[in-house]
């Protein structure tokens, strides 16, 4: 009977990873539709419309094209390591969708440190872009995973910096504690009092995704592709979804660090507050994230690509600096209890003590 | 002081919100995208498409192989071979072929044609499906001159009074 119960839990989590990862692939398929429309209509186009009606069933045909592809192993590439490094890639990735908590009770992994491990999925994949520049015996590649390890590092520093920040603010690692800590109203989430952080936070985590206008490592029109210049057909699919699972991942995450997560941003406006009571958590965090997806397409719209030093200069002479300093300013905001986010957690509630 | 202002417009990211927000507003203007195969931009008379070699009314080919067109053609595109016509003797082209690969339509061989013969037309959505297509023949030509004569006569006809 034991043993019985151990397989219908584990089957019952294989269930409920597959209920996070499938609308994930979907949203990840028409994540790229709607980045191209958008891209469109800011550029005065209209983007893809021409597979079926205003060309919804473009991701799809994508699909098709990728998974009928043939994947093609470049001669004097390593074999092995080569098919590997898209699994290495797309792993971590989707790993990381483990703690995010959908809602108050909706999370697959209720962890304690699920920062730290949010943190520690979103940097191991930077060994899936090395491994796939060097194993495919091509300097594009070689050159554009040297410059994605490199970003990857460097804006790590700054996004666990940030994270510390959120961490102080929260008082927790847990990500539905954090959340559960900016509940009272939309003046009460950690955007106002982290400010600085949370465009810290953005930014390096558009850095993270190699995203524009920080997608050198990809870099069109300077090394063709960068890491996956060699991919095609399935591999090069799983580099391009592990990518934009990757964008969505840190637009839920900002919802949820910074804006309230699945909390109702209506919430304590008399009236409004009872009218949308109904409307379900998940549908809030949505939003809320959907929100900073289109952000992301929007940046890629608008900007030209970061100059290498550029980058570099950014990642280590601002944001670490900036950030460091709002530290220091939050952590006599929390001591002091300046305003109403960090009730009973200064010096004063704690009778001096701390 | 410039420093300061320096910092300032650096920090509050000045420059990149004034980006963003040309962005947004092109994000609702009019789409100027014109739906190709149903929709077409207007056309000049003088477009340079697809060759054509004419013919008289009479059905007699324009072309007397004087190879001008051969000679003034920038980008060599153009193979004539010319000798008497078997029925009567006449000088005439025993090989026309233009090379639609090496062509960059730039209508020096309609210039430079005594005749009127090679001409191009505003035909652009063509294609080649196999290798060696995309050498046209006289045959070839002669067809789409044949084709379209009725359209290449009256896009002559209008473009006259300016040569």
């Amino acid at each position: 009977m034991d043993f019985m119960q151990l397989v219908t839990e584990g089957l019952w989590i294989v269930a409920k990873i597959a209920m996070i990862l499938l609308p994930l692939v979907l949203a990840v398929a028409y994540t790229t539709y709607a980045e191209r429309k958008l891209i469109g209509y800011m550029q005065m186009r209209i983007g893809p419309n021409r597979v079926g009606p205003k060309g919804w069933l473009q991701p799809i045909a994508d699909v098709v094209k990728l998974l009928m592809k043939e994947v093609i192993v470049p001669s004097g590439a390593n074999k092995t390591l080569f098919l590997l490094a898209p699994i290495l890639f797309i792993a971590p990735s989707f790993a990381a969708w483990a703690v995010v908590p959908f809602d108050a009770e909706l999370v697959l992994a209720d962890t304690n440190a699920g920062l730290l491990y949010l943190l520690a999925m979103t940097s191991i994949a930077v060994y899936g872009v090395i491994i796939a520049g060097w194993a495919s015996n091509s300097r594009y590649a070689l050159i554009g995973s040297l410059r994605s390890a490199s970003q990857i590092v460097s804006y790590e520093i700054a996004m666990g910096f940030a994270l510390v920040g959120v961490l102080m603010a929260g008082g927790s690692m847990n990500l539905g504690d954090i959340v559960e800590a900016q509940n009272g109203s939309a003046l009460h989430w950690f955007w106002i009092p982290l400010f600085p952080i949370l465009v810290i936070y953005w930014i390096s985590g558009v850095a993270e995704t190699n995203r524009a206008p920080f997608d050198l490592p990809e870099g069109e029109s300077e090394i063709v592709a960068g890491f996956h210049v060699e991919y095609a057909g399935m591999a090069f699919a799983l580099f391009f979804l592990a990518e934009y699972a990757n964008m969505i991942l840190i637009s839920i995450l900002t919802a949820l660090f910074f804006f309230g997560g699945w909390l109702n941003p209506f919430q304590g406006i008399p009236y409004l507050d009872v009218a949308t009571d109904w409307v379900p958590g998940t549908i809030w965090l949505l939003l809320k994230a959907a929100w900073f997806l289109f952000m992301m397409i929007w940046l890629r719209a608008t900007f030209p690509r970061y100059r290498y030093d550029q980058i570099m200069r950014l990642g280590w002479k601002v944001f670490i600096p900036v950030t460091v300093f709002w530290l220091i300013v939050l952590t006599f905001w929390i001591k002091l209890e300046w305003g109403w986010w960090f009730d009973g957690r200064g010096i004063a509630s704690l009778g001096g003590a701390s | 002081m410039s420093k300061w202002k320096h910092y300032f417009k650096s920090y509050f990211l000045t420059e990149l919100r004034a980006g963003l927000w040309l962005t947004w507003k092109h994000l609702f203007k009019r789409k100027v995208t014109v739906q190709f195969p149903e929709e077409q931009t207007p056309q000049s008379p003088r477009f340079r498409g697809i060759h054509a070699l004419r013919r008289y009314p009479n059905g007699e080919e324009r072309c007397i192989a004087c190879k001008l067109c051969e000679a003034v053609c920038p980008a060599a595109a153009i193979t004539i071979e010319a000798g008497p016509r078997e029925s009567d003797g006449t000088r005439r082209t025993t090989k026309y072929e233009i090379d639609m690969f090496k062509c960059i339509y730039c209508g020096f061989c309609e210039e430079s044609c005594p005749v009127d013969s090679i001409v191009e037309t505003r035909i652009f959505d063509y294609h080649f499906e196999k290798r060696g297509d995309n050498i046209l023949t006289k045959e070839q030509l002669l067809a789409i001159g044949d084709r379209y004569e009725v359209m290449i006569a009256q896009d002559k006809a209008e473009d006259a009074p300016y040569r």
